[in-house]
This record gives C-alpha cells, structure tokens and sequence, in this order.
C-alpha cells in the first residue's frame, strides 16, 4: 500500500526520477528499514504457512469423492452429497451429543474445581507448602496422555484394577469398566479435574491474589466469617475472569480432546455411545478409508462452526474486558 | 457485669481461635488429599511393575508391591533394544525441535514485538489466525503424506512443532517489554537488529526463554500424535507410541526364544507394562523437580496475557 501510494505521488512529479526507478528506490528503502525483521521471520512464517495455510484448500474434498488415484484435485466434485451424507448418518448426531454434552461437563466441573483450589491455596499461609501443593497438583500436566491411559488401566482394568479390588473387597460384583459405557462421562470428567484443575486454579489465584486486602478488614469489622467473605467479595470478584474464560471456553466447545476420548478409552467400540466425540469420528473416518468425503465434511462443518463461534466469544469478551480478548 | 463481659469476650476470642484453627486444618487436610490423589497413579503404576507378575494376576493392582521384585524391569533390561530404540528417538526429536524451535520462535517473536518493522501488524495477523481457523485434520494428513510426501519421515515428527503460536504469543509479551531506549542505544552505537537480538535481547529474556523451552520439550517429549497420523516403521517409534501400541496390545512382547523360555511361556505382561510407563514418566519427572518454577511462572505470564 504505502509504497504504491508513494510511487503514485512521485509519477505526479514533471521532472526528476521516473516512477519505476522510484518504486525501486522506494522498495529498496523498504527492505534497507525492514529486510533484516523479514529475514527473522522468515523460517517461523514459513512453517506457519506449510502446516496451517497450505493444507487449507485440502477442505474442497469435503465437496469430492474422494479417488486416491485421482489425488485431491482430480477426484470428481459431488456438491453437497457428503453433508447430506452427514446429516443421514445416525451416528452424527450422537457425535455432536456427546462433543458438546462432555465439554460442558469439563467446563462446569473444571471451573468450579480450579476455583475450589484456588480459594484453597490462597488460604495457606507457609510458602513453603503451597510450593508443595502447587508442585503435586501440577504434576498431572506434565504427564503425556498416553501414561495417563496406563494410570486409568490400573484402576479400572476388570481382573487387576484397584477399583475393582476394592469392590470385592467391599463383597460388591467386579464391573466390566472397558466395555460400559454408561460409566464414562464420569470417568473422563474425573481424569480431566485430575489432570487439568491444579493448573487452571493459578488464574483465579492470581485473580484472588489482586483483591484489595481492605475489603477483607472492613468485613472483618462488620463480623463477616470466613465463608462470608468469599461469598460476598471474593466470589463477586472472581466473576468477570469466570465469564471470560468461560467464553473463551464455548468457543472452543466443538474441539474435543482427542488423546482423552481416544487413548484413555483404549480406543473401545463398546464405549463409543458415550465417548465417541467429532474429533475421534473424524480421526475414524481417516483409518477406516471409504467414508473419507463425509468425515472431511463433518471436519470442515467443526472448523466453521468453531470459527465463528471463536469469533463470537471473542465479541462478547472485548465488550466484558477490552484486554482479555483474544484479538 | 464488668467482669461478665471480659469473660464473654475471652471466651468469643478463643472460640474464633478455634474456629480458625479448624478452618486452617480443614484447608490443608484437602489440599493434601487433592495432592496426593494427584501423585498416587504414579505410586501405583512404580508398585505394580516392582512386584510378581504372580502377586499382580492374583491379588491387582496395588499401591505397595505385595511381592517384592525386579522382575519387569530385568525382563525390559534383557532386550533392551525396543526402549533405548524409543528413547534414542524421543530423545533426538526432543533436543533439535528444542533447539530449532526456540530459535525459530525466538526471531519471529521478535520481529513482531518491534514498533518500527512495517510488516509487524499483517504478520501478528497471520500468525494468530491459525489460533482461530484451521483446515482440520483430514486436509493436513492429506497434504503432509501425499504432497509433502514426510510418511515415515523423522521429520515429522519435528517440524509441526517447531512454531507454537500461544509460545510466540509469550515471547512477543516478553520482547515488547524491552525498554526501547536501551536497544536504541544500542543501534546508535552501531549495533544491527541481529546483535541487538542476541546480544541483548535474549539474555535480557532468560526466564521466558526457559519457560518457552520447558513447553516446547514437554509437547516433544510427550507427542504421540504425529507418530499415530504419520509412523508405520518401527525404528522411529517414539516413547509415548511404543507406549500406546503396548497399551493397545498392537505390539506383542515380543521375547526371544531363549528369554521366553527362562520364563516357561509366562511373559510378566502385567508388571512389564507398567514398567515400561515408568520408564516413560521417569526422565519427565526428573525434569519436573528442577523446572517447575519456570512451568508455574510460564503459566501464570500465559494465562494473564
């Protein structure tokens, strides 16, 4: 822009250099002023470019049929057949179900969790153990999905998990966890607070951290306990941090974990009625050749979906708090 | 009644000690609780693998072993060719994608955290975008196997990674905080951007710099799912997918005949995994004691922007 603009305004000059010796000084200029930035940036944008933009066309397939042997660009178009497809298959809807219903799980439970924790922490008063606190309860977050999958066989498997052990102990029937389904939402919902909870108390701490110490005198005077004065300063405060990474959260509500739902589950088709997310139907559609067109459908109706649900969150957080949104 | 009243008020003062005393108590009773749920899988996994594969099939899993032993983790030692195969692989991913990206992410992030680089806002731009939109899974696996041809290729393992945009996202943080008078000094003596940048620009950003290697080593580390998408052959499993196709039972035990006749037949399957896992926890958890001050700082910087 500036430099045609510029190279504009010198052409309108009688005498002197001619407009394209101009634009190259010009360009020249530029580069003089701006080459070495591009030259750093060159490798990062170049990988951003190779594995986030130029994959993007790829998602005309989910208009085609997909040929292996005619590749991406010569497989025949089919319109809309592969969303009518989508929309035929029963299992879509139980796809969607389960994407939405397990992420609202997590956020409720999540939130409410990491607030717990974090009105825990702030009470503690020895640094020392709220390192300790801090250290184990991140811990979780540093451990790959795939060993938490072991950690869950542990419990749950049915000849030697702990859990099972411990019904028979109790003289309870030993439960078959890896193939009922019904279970499931509860135990992915416990695996992610274990996993994720510590780590998402350190915002509402810091948030907690920031609250004017006055507040708490002046409701110490007028007689307020301890559970008092959450209820009525702490909570309060806490709410516009809650509604933005809530929001921030709903954007993301079409994107489910795919390592939770794939590799704790072991992958089981016995669970699938109530673990079988989008992510996962999609990876499926991807192994089990054949019905690629659809899955490339249902992944570009969750990128668009996603995106303008992102868009829309985004909106409504820059009107909550200007500097906690995203763009 | 003057007396009554100090009596009540001694007794108010005591009891609200009292009650304080119980609330303090009640809060560290469940932190500890929480803490030690969240450390007692790993007890679990490191006492199933130290016992007798007898003592597992017969009485579980359990947080002590019941019988003692070894066992498991002399069976992975036998052939130890498959794990420091794995190990060998993780381990040269995780330190050039480290390297390579902190270098890649470092000089992008800078470039963008500059005032007076006139591309700074259509590149942030183009950056972040990919946070919002992507082309999903199948357009990727399409172009990375058929047009970029990287199946079975190591470097795929790599180079998807190497930009993290929420990294970038904390290194441009922490270079726009660089006061700018310094690094104008620095040029009126003649320094160009490159000096600017290695010389004052990234010692001045060690903490962040160290957090961002921390994540980037973590996500190598624990990355399974270029290898699911992407890795057939065998000689570049990665710890975790070694892991995983265990798991999956995908990979058998595979034992030579004479390893699997000093155990009759009977493979220590049940221990022998959950050996492997600690093998898999281990050098991550060793990493954890001495980082998780820059894990818990890079976190907090991320989450307040």
């Amino acid at each position: 822009m500036a430099i045609s603009s510029g190279s504009m305004a010198r052409s309108a000059v009688p005498v002197g250099s001619a407009p394209r010796k101009s634009f190259w000084s010009r360009l020249k200029l530029f580069l003089d002023k701006n080459g070495t930035f591009m030259l750093m940036a060159l490798p990062g944008a170049a990988l951003v470019f190779i594995f986030a933009y130029a994959p993007m066309p790829g998602i005309v397939i989910a208009f085609k049929d997909l040929k292996f042997n005619l590749g991406v660009w010569g497989s025949p178009w089919v319109g809309l057949n592969n969303f009518g497809y989508l929309i035929a298959t029963p299992l879509t809807g139980r796809v969607l179900f389960n994407t939405l219903f397990m992420n609202t799980l997590f956020i409720v439970t999540g939130t409410a969790g990491a607030i717990g924790v974090a009105l825990l922490m702030n009470e503690v008063h020895g640094k020392f153990r709220g390192r300790v606190y801090q250290s184990a309860m991140f811990f979780p977050n540093f451990i790959s999905i795939v060993v938490v999958s072991y950690f869950v066989f542990a419990f749950l498997s049915t000849d030697q998990g702990l859990v099972n052990n411990v019904l028979k102990s109790f003289g309870v029937e030993p439960l078959q966890w890896y193939s009922s389904p019904e279970y499931w939402p509860v135990i992915l919902v416990i695996v992610n607070i274990w996993k994720g909870v510590g780590v998402g108390s350190i915002i509402y701490l810091a948030t907690i951290v920031s609250i004017n110490p006055e507040f708490y005198e002046a409701a110490k005077i007028d007689g307020a306990n301890k559970l008092d004065q959450i209820r009525y300063i702490t909570l309060p405060l806490l709410i516009p941090v809650i509604t933005i990474l809530t929001l921030l959260a709903i954007g993301r509500i079409f994107y489910a974990d795919f390592g939770l739902f794939f590799i704790v589950t072991r992958d089981t088709p016995a669970l699938y009625p109530t673990t079988d997310v989008i992510d996962t139907f999609v990876f499926r559609g991807l192994r089990q050749l054949g019905d690629i067109g659809m899955t490339a459908a249902a992944g570009l109706t969750q990128s668009v979906i996603g995106f303008i649900l992102v868009i829309i969150a985004n909106l409504v957080v820059r009107k909550v708090d200007p500097e906690k949104s995203l763009f | 009644m003057a007396q009554q009243t100090v009596t009540i008020k001694q007794r108010s003062a005591s009891s609200y000690r009292a009650g304080a005393f119980m609330g303090r108590f009640t809060v560290n009773a469940v932190l500890v609780v929480f803490s030690l749920i969240c450390l007692v899988p790993v007890l679990l996994v490191l006492s199933a693998s130290l016992s007798t594969e007898t003592a597992i099939s017969q009485f579980g899993y359990t947080l002590l072993p019941v019988q003692f032993s070894t066992a498991a983790y002399e069976y992975i030692l036998a052939q130890p060719q498959r794990i420091m195969n794995a190990y060998v692989v993780t381990s040269i991913v995780t330190v050039t994608g480290t390297v390579c990206g902190l270098t890649v992410m470092s000089l992008l992030a800078y470039s963008i955290s500059r005032q007076r680089f006139a591309l700074r806002k259509p590149l942030s731009f183009y950056i972040f975008f990919t946070l919002l939109f992507n082309g999903g899974l199948i357009p990727f696996y399409l172009f990375v196997s058929q047009t970029l041809k990287l199946k079975d290729n190591p470097l795929i393992l790599i180079l998807p990674y190497l930009v993290s945009v929420w990294n970038v996202l904390l290194l441009r943080t922490s270079f726009q905080s660089l006061p700018e008078e310094l690094l104008d000094a620095a040029r009126i003596d003649g320094a160009n951007e490159w000096r600017i940048f290695f010389q004052i620009a990234i010692p001045m950003s060690t903490p962040v710099l160290a957090t961002v290697a921390l994540f980037t080593m973590l996500s190598y580390w624990n990355d399974w799912w270029m290898s699911l998408l992407f890795i057939n052959n065998k000689s570049l499993y990665s710890i975790q997918f070694l892991l995983y196709n265990i798991m999956q039972g995908l990979e058998a035990m595979n034992a030579t005949p004479e390893i699997a006749a000093r155990y009759g037949g009977n493979l220590p399957t049940l221990t022998v995994r959950m050996a492997m896992a600690f093998f898999a926890i281990g050098p991550v958890a060793f990493a954890y004691l001495f980082l998780q001050k820059y894990f818990i700082r890079g976190i907090t910087i991320g989450s307040l922007k």
